[in-house]
């Protein structure tokens, strides 16, 4: 038999039937739902007399729109609160399972499916949001879906799709101690630009990738979408086994036995060929901070603020001159030191619980710098509560930080957690937009570790100097 | 969904790469559990004011952009968040197509399902495009032919431009897509059958 990449096995085993033209049927295993891009699609089923053909492989989350404050509270937005009830509405009429704000389980929605066990290798997982890459950290297809194909997936349970190209990413090497999983997409992503992986799907491998948790691989591949790519995935080991193990919707027992069995030979085969490869060496990459309006204007901590001049094309140099502007930076400003109002954790990128303790590490006992206002925003309740059982609450609130509940929040702001115009935040989250995190606002991405540092110095600092 | 075959229009020029979703539709506006009233905030931070006014720098709002229906773009059009809201509200303001050199995969797949046409064009040809519109002031049309897979304007310009079959025949038809996979019953049964009792293709990867 040929060689398989992970993709093609995937892939391969979910075709339903090729059709005219081109694309493929492809049966999805595992359909995850929000309030943003779902309400449309709940309605299109009602005006056509349809019903969600497999309610029980359809999981539903209130992330994006919901306040962080007290629960207990009626959300205030009446726009917000229409929306998440829609939600609520439409689980109950079409018999799906509902995580909502009273459940201990609500969450990010690609933070509670790993954490539930829901997401597990070999499946197709989509969700009508980009960041359903995410998943793919477990030897998933997992990629986001627009809303008409969240209406195809509940009726049909399967998704016309054309088969993506791949592409091989290997990290070479160990990244060096101070370098996260952050660091490393960040550092690809500023090398092969946003639109460098479009049409393809991303393996990660290499000895960097193999190294890290599954909440590092999964910043990994949740930020597959920022480098334009449809997916990225990870081929499960021990590491994703041993995460799996005794979560609530995993395999258990015999069953898991089997399972991993079945899991180990999902991986890309000796001799596989992707239509792409690029490799990076991990050893090389230094922590990344953003500077510009997307996750491709990246640099390394140690770097200046870029000159236009310096871009090849007009097309370039008009877009970094326009992120300068945005950003308000000169060319030739340090990026260490450069000063911020507020610091931002949360969001599927990071904000699991690896991710917490690692910021947290870096607070304990100090303050946040005066000025600064910082938000700790758990990916999850289930996050917020391991966080609060080992007292990093306690260690956030002492060092001036917010603590709050879990959401989307200021990730992308459509909650009340925004910034004003003007302000300078230090983020974990996943992208850098003009207006992203409230309009005006200027965002730059970096690790937990490092929005933390940021907040207590006041500036972006390079961790590796953080004593 | 309206089939798109042929289409005439005036082109509105917005000549910036990787114009992200969060610019097409900013995320206050996602609240609305509709597929309509998207058109009034199509690039909202851009379009208006902080004062709400608009803004009269904007390429949109310049009077020879008024009644534009093919948007002209920088490449890697459409990237970041999957919100279809940006497609609904390109369409609602009147938008037919968007010629760029490319799109992001997500947002590609949003605009077939709406019947927007999106032509990718190579570099050569997005470049002599804006010039052309620019050398107009903005008083510039071209002619999109889905069947002959050309744009043309009546001063020469031409350029044919690739399309997967599926997605030209879906556009051309103005097909319902989720019609045509229900006609697929049978074999999602089969394939389902097998999955659920363990008997299904991904037991031998
Ligand atoms: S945290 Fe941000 S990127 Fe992740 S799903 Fe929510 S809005 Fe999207």
């Amino acid at each position: 038999m040929t060689p398989r990449t992970l993709f093609a096995k995937i892939w391969d085993a979910h075709v339903v039937h090729p059709l005219p033209d081109g694309p493929e049927l492809l049966y999805v295993d595992l359909h995850l739902v929000h309030e943003v891009t779902s309400p449309q699609a709940f309605e299109g089923l009602r005006l056509a007399g349809r019903r969600v053909r497999r309610p029980e492989l359809t999981v539903a989350t209130a992330d994006h729109n919901v306040p962080t404050g007290d629960r207990a509270l009626p959300i205030a937005d009446a726009l917000a609160a229409r929306q998440v009830g829609a939600l609520a509405a439409n689980a109950r009429e079409f018999g799906i399972e509902l995580f909502d704000l009273a459940s201990p389980h609500q969450g990010i929605v690609h933070v509670i499916g790993p954490e539930l066990g829901l997401t597990q290798p070999g499946m197709v997982i989509v969700c009508g949001d980009s960041h359903t890459s995410t998943h793919g950290a477990f030897g998933a297809l997992a990629f986001g879906i627009g809303t008409s194909e969240v209406e195809h997936v509940l009726a049909t349970q399967c998704l016309v799709v054309m088969r993506p190209k791949t592409m091989e990413v290997r990290f070479e090497g160990a990244a060096a101690s101070g370098v996260t999983a952050k660091d490393l997409i960040l550092a690809l992503i500023g090398r092969i630009g946003t639109a460098g992986a479009t049409g393809h799907v991303i393996e990660y491998t290499g000895e960097a990738i193999r190294r890290l948790s599954m909440e590092g691989r999964m910043t990994v591949c949740n930020m597959s979408i920022e480098a334009g790519a449809r997916a990225g995935m990870i081929a499960p080991d021990d590491t994703t086994f041993t995460y799996l193990a005794g979560r609530p919707r995993a395999p258990e027992g015999e069953r898991l036995t089997r399972a991993v069995a079945r899991w180990r030979r999902l991986k890309s085969d000796d001799g596989a060929t992707y239509d792409a490869r690029v490799a990076v060496d991990a050893a090389s990459v230094a922590p990344q901070v953003t500077w510009g309006t997307n996750p491709g204007m990246v640099a390394d901590i140690t770097a200046r603020v870029p000159d236009p001049a310096g871009f090849a094309s007009a097309a370039e140099r008009q877009a970094v001159e326009r992120a300068l502007a945005y950003m308000d930076l000169r060319p030739g400003t340090p990026l260490e030191g450069l000063p911020i109002d507020r610091v931002f954790l949360g969001s599927c990128t990071n904000a699991r619980i690896e991710d917490l303790r690692s910021a947290a590490g870096v607070v304990r006992g100090r303050r946040v710098a005066a000025g600064v206002r910082a938000l700790v925003v758990p990916g999850s309740q289930q996050v917020k509560a391991q966080a609060e059982a080992e007292g990093l609450d306690r260690v956030f609130r002492q060092a001036g930080f917010e603590w709050r509940n879990s959401g989307c929040s200021m990730c992308l702001g459509m909650n009340p957690d925004i910034l004003a115009s003007g302000e300078r935040c230090a983020a974990t989250s996943n992208r850098n937009f003009e207006g992203r995190q409230g309009r005006g606002g200027r965002t730059h991405l970096m690790s937990p570790a490092m929005a933390a540092a940021a907040g207590i110095a006041g500036h972006l600092v390079d961790i590796r100097t953080w004593a | 969904m309206r089939p798109f075959v042929r289409h005439a229009g005036r082109v509105a020029a917005l000549p910036r790469v990787n114009v992200d979703t969060d610019q097409i539709v900013p995320k206050q506006f996602l609240k609305r559990i509709e597929r309509t009233g998207f058109a009034p905030v199509l690039f909202h931070d851009w379009r208006y004011r902080a004062d709400g006014s608009p803004d009269p720098t904007f390429e949109l709002n310049q009077p020879a952009a008024a009644g534009a229906s093919i948007l002209l773009a920088g490449a890697n059009f459409g990237c970041g968040s999957s919100r279809e809201h940006a497609v609904w509200a390109l369409r609602e303001y009147g938008f037919r197509l968007v010629i760029a050199e490319s799109f992001a995969d997500i947002f590609y797949a949003n605009c077939c399902q709406n019947g927007l046409l999106a032509v990718r064009l190579v570099t050569g040809e997005i470049r002599e495009l804006f010039a052309r519109h620019a050398r107009a002031a903005g008083h510039y049309d071209v002619v999109v032919d889905l069947e002959a897979q050309t744009v043309v304007d009546d001063a020469g310009f031409r350029a044919a431009f690739s399309i997967a079959p599926y997605h030209r025949e879906m556009l051309l038809s103005g097909l319902d897509e989720i019609g045509r996979t229900l006609l697929e019953e049978d074999r999602i049964g089969a394939y389902e059958r097998d999955r659920d009792e363990g008997r299904g293709k991904g037991e031998g990867w």
